[in-house]
């Protein structure tokens, strides 16, 4: 028996879910940093001071990781709360600056229980290479061996806190370091980032020390490199299609449309090696899909996020391309060629859903963040009626998916209440989030909820 | 006459007190475009390769060199073609007046609206005895009148900001609080999308600046009646009809005051195919009244709107000054026209900021003369203690 209460619960566990997936706390189209922070904090603490354990079990979902880094400095400043190997599982997903990040977080918020210690040691231990760690984020390494009072073992602790306390170091990296302050050859032994800072002190040509560091870099840098370097003749040899398929649908969006012109084939070739990947056993078996994508001049986002809402529609399309049988994408300004894709024009989403709608496929997903404004709320009428009168079955399956989180409303805004949304922000979580959104629907209640995220929660153990 | 023909009104867009309505033109104009050197030293010409004229014009709100030594000179009201009349910026009290060299741009605006009030109301054409000696001389010359910046109108960077520029667009018409504040117009969407950002520096009515610390605009949310909708088609035709219905609406309602005839067309300045006319409303008061210029070319498509909405006190500084215009300048005709007596609008002048126009002697009399009134209507009593 479902009671009002639970419902309530139900709703609001979705609403955090959509915040804590889409909402980064940066300056979005329609918002400022300010009001994402604000908003976004006080979600937090609602939902952490009226379902502690709903909040905890939040971590085993796609939820972005500023906010997992959120929950869990929540959870650990309130001792008893949230399962330590949960929150052990998410910080090895996470990267390791914000781990340190995280870390240092704690630190200055005096948070220094035991599971809290306990955590952080148990991190630092399973670091593949500390040593490696201590060089590239050494002020967060410092940090996190201080609040804990770690002894380090020999060398380290010397590095990290009287670094030229020892002529010479055991550990190649600590010793390629050291030489680094005097010897050119030695800072090609050290990560990109430390090594960008002392190129910079030997004064050494941008050229001469790209070319040299290049299989030092790790895959996103070499991505981030590549349209700079390739402007001085050199390849960074960026493997395109091995990276994830937002961040490389951003780096296409970013090309100019004349660069996208010439290396068509190539870059259609790895969104759709990225697609496939994702996509996985899944490949195909969708069927009949429509999609509305959104390419309004709001998907530019801000200069913080640049293009971040245009990247998830251009990924979600060669995603859903990849899982249906047969696929139709539509984009608001009418631009058939998805790799020719700017930020420009309205919004008029009620014209396209109904372009959508006229071929009857058997799902329709909108990636839009619900500005809807030519007219506006037309796209919800549209919607209302359809469901209403031409589709009371429900044949075609329409999910609205929104990247960018409205700080006013709390939530991700929704075109119509007949609609399920739900917040996205890497095109991978989209076949988890098209569950997620028979949640919002209201057709299965708060026991589903729970069992769905306990499932989840034992998926990530079992990864 | 403002005919709005050959742009499409789109639905508009709404941000805090702003509302945006976007005018979209079918065929953009070609062969008049922008001054592609505005702020150059030399006069450019451009000529183009297929042989059509090339107009540009020149809008109000631009500083230039275009005088022979260098001073910075300010377009005196938009001009077509090159500009020939222009009036010159003294330094020195400009930088007295203002803050930080950014601002020199506001100032050729403020000389806009005045220079352009002036234009319109030379002063007394007939040297009745009343009017002083600088009346005559110098006419309503150095008017000023009050107007805020767009930076100082609450939300409107925002407004600007997340506006979504259609394509095709070639005007804005802008509300605060849901009263037209100012309508845009240019030829070309390449135009438009160069000025887009420069609404925020354009002047705006103290009526504007106050009505945008109020509610926030609504959008008029679409809707769609559900029982005439039986297959994809009619849900379609449904929503093409919202889009039109809010056109409509825009159209006669919102717009409406706006597209009434101005009562007075100045025709300026003939170039090729291209009319600049200046517009004064009709001065009612307690309804809106814009000036503005407009181009028009050979076939009555407007090219060029730019309007200002005038605050209620300047609407009735207008009234005032277009009931004595009409009348010769004779005060004692237009006093009966507007039934009341000389003296009594010789106050009013005053009270509207014209006082200096009146020769003193003849507003002191005056003042007796009301004062006086009110005293025997209050009882015959004796002048107040000082």
């Amino acid at each position: 028996m479902e009671t009002y209460a639970d419902l309530i619960e139900c709703e609001d566990v979705l609403l955090f879910a959509n915040a804590a997936i889409t909402s980064t706390g940066q300056r979005e189209f329609h918002s400022a940093a300010g009001q994402q922070r604000l908003s976004l904090g006080f979600l937090h603490r609602y939902i952490h001071g009226n379902y502690p354990d709903l909040y905890a079990a939040t971590l085993a979902l796609d939820i972005n990781d500023h906010n997992a880094a959120i929950v869990i400095a929540t959870l650990l400043a309130h001792p008893g709360q949230g399962d330590g190997r949960l929150i052990a599982r998410r910080l090895a997903r996470m990267s390791p600056p914000r781990v340190y990040r995280l870390f240092q977080r704690l630190r200055h918020d005096g948070v220094n229980n035991r599971r809290t210690r306990a955590l952080v040691r148990e991190w630092l231990a399973g670091r593949p290479d500390l040593a490696f760690d201590a060089v590239k984020y050494r002020a967060g390494v410092k940090s996190a061996v201080r609040h804990v009072h770690l002894r380090l073992p020999g060398e380290l602790g010397d590095f990290l806190f009287a670094p030229f306390s020892r002529a010479r170091y055991e550990t190649p990296v600590l010793e390629a370091w050291r030489r680094a302050h005097y010897d050119k050859a030695a800072l090609y032994e050290l990560p990109y980032t430390v090594a960008e800072g002392f190129a910079a002190r030997h004064g050494i040509s941008r050229m001469v020390f790209l070319e040299r560091i290049a299989p030092k870099l790790t895959r996103l840098e070499r991505l981030r490199l590549a349209e700079s370097a390739s402007k001085d003749g050199l390849d960074t040899e960026a493997d395109l299609a091995a990276m994830p398929l937002v961040r490389l649908a951003s780096y296409v969006l970013a090309l100019p449309i004349h660069t996208r012109t010439r290396r068509r084939a190539e870059l259609m070739g790895a969104l759709r090696a990225a697609a496939a990947r994702v996509a996985g056993a899944r490949a195909g078996t969708w069927g009949n899909v429509a999609a509305v994508l959104d390419d309004s001049f709001s998907s530019f986002g801000s200069p913080v996020k640049r293009r971040r809402p245009l990247a998830v529609a251009l990924a979600c399309h060669y995603l859903l391309e990849a899982l249906a049988g047969s696929y139709r994408g539509l984009w608001l300004s009418g631009r058939t060629d998805p790799l020719q894709t700017r930020p420009s024009g309205p919004t008029p989403l009620g014209h396209r859903v109904l372009d959508a709608l006229e071929a009857r496929p058997g799902m329709l997903v909108i990636v839009s963040d619900g500005w809807d404004n030519a007219p506006p709320g037309l796209a919800g009428e549209v919607l209302r009626v359809w469901r209403r009168k031409l589709d009371p079955g429900g044949d075609v399956g329409i999910v609205h998916v929104n990247p960018v989180y409205d700080a006013d409303q709390f939530d991700v805004r929704r075109l119509s209440p007949m609609v399920p949304t739900a917040g996205i922000r890497d095109a991978e979580d989209l076949p988890a989030l098209v569950e997620l959104a028979r949640f919002a629907e209201g057709r299965t209640g708060l026991a589903e909820l729970r069992a769905y995220l306990a499932d989840r929660a034992a998926q990530l153990e079992a990864r | 006459m403002i005919d709005l023909t050959g742009l499409d009104t789109r639905p508009a867009q709404t941000w805090g007190a702003m509302r945006l309505v976007p005018l979209v033109r079918r065929e953009p104009i070609e062969d008049l475009r922008l001054h592609a050197k505005v702020y150059g030293d030399e006069p450019s010409v451009v000529f183009l390769p297929d042989k059509t004229v090339y107009t540009s014009y020149v809008p109000h709100a631009f500083v230039a060199s275009w005088t022979g030594d260098g001073t910075p000179a300010a377009a005196y009201g938009t001009q077509l073609g090159q500009p020939l009349r222009h009036m010159c910026i003294r330094t020195r009290r400009r930088m007295a007046r203002r803050v930080d060299t950014n601002r020199l741009r506001f100032l050729p605006l403020h000389l806009a609206v005045e220079g352009f009030l002036a234009l319109h109301f030379g002063g007394p054409v007939i040297a009745w005895e009343e009017w002083s000696r600088h009346a005559i001389a110098h006419g309503l010359s150095a008017r000023a009148e009050d107007a805020y910046t767009g930076a100082e109108v609450r939300g409107l960077d925002d407004a600007l900001k997340v506006f979504e520029i259609y394509p095709g667009q070639c005007g804005l018409l802008l509300y605060a609080g849901d009263t037209l504040a100012s309508a845009f117009v240019v030829p070309h969407p390449e135009d438009y999308r160069a000025l887009h950002p420069t609404l925020i520096r354009d002047l705006y009515g103290e009526l504007v600046y106050e009505y945008a610390l109020f509610y926030p605009a609504r959008d008029f949310p679409a809707v769609i009646d559900e029982t005439t909708v039986s297959s994809l088609a009619d849900l379609r035709a449904q929503a093409l009809l919202r889009e039109r219905e809010w056109a409509d609406f825009h159209g006669s309602v919102m717009a409406a005051r706006l597209l009434q005839a101005p009562a007075h067309v100045e025709e300026v300045y003939r170039l090729g195919r291209f009319t600049l006319s200046r517009f004064l409303p009709a001065f009612e008061r307690k309804s809106e009244n814009h000036i503005g210029e407009t181009i028009i070319d050979g076939d009555g498509r407007l090219a060029y709107l730019k309007t200002f909405r005038l605050s209620e006190a300047q609407s009735r500084r207008g009234h005032l000054l277009s009931k004595l215009a009409e009348h010769g300048w004779s005060l004692p005709e237009t006093a009966a026209a507007l039934g009341t007596d000389a003296a009594a609008l010789g106050m009013r002048l005053k009270g509207a900021g014209f006082g200096h126009l009146l020769r003193q002697d003849v507003l002191d009399g005056y003042r007796k003369a009301v004062n006086g009134n009110r005293r025997t209507r209050r009882g015959g009593g004796t002048s107040p203690p000082a």
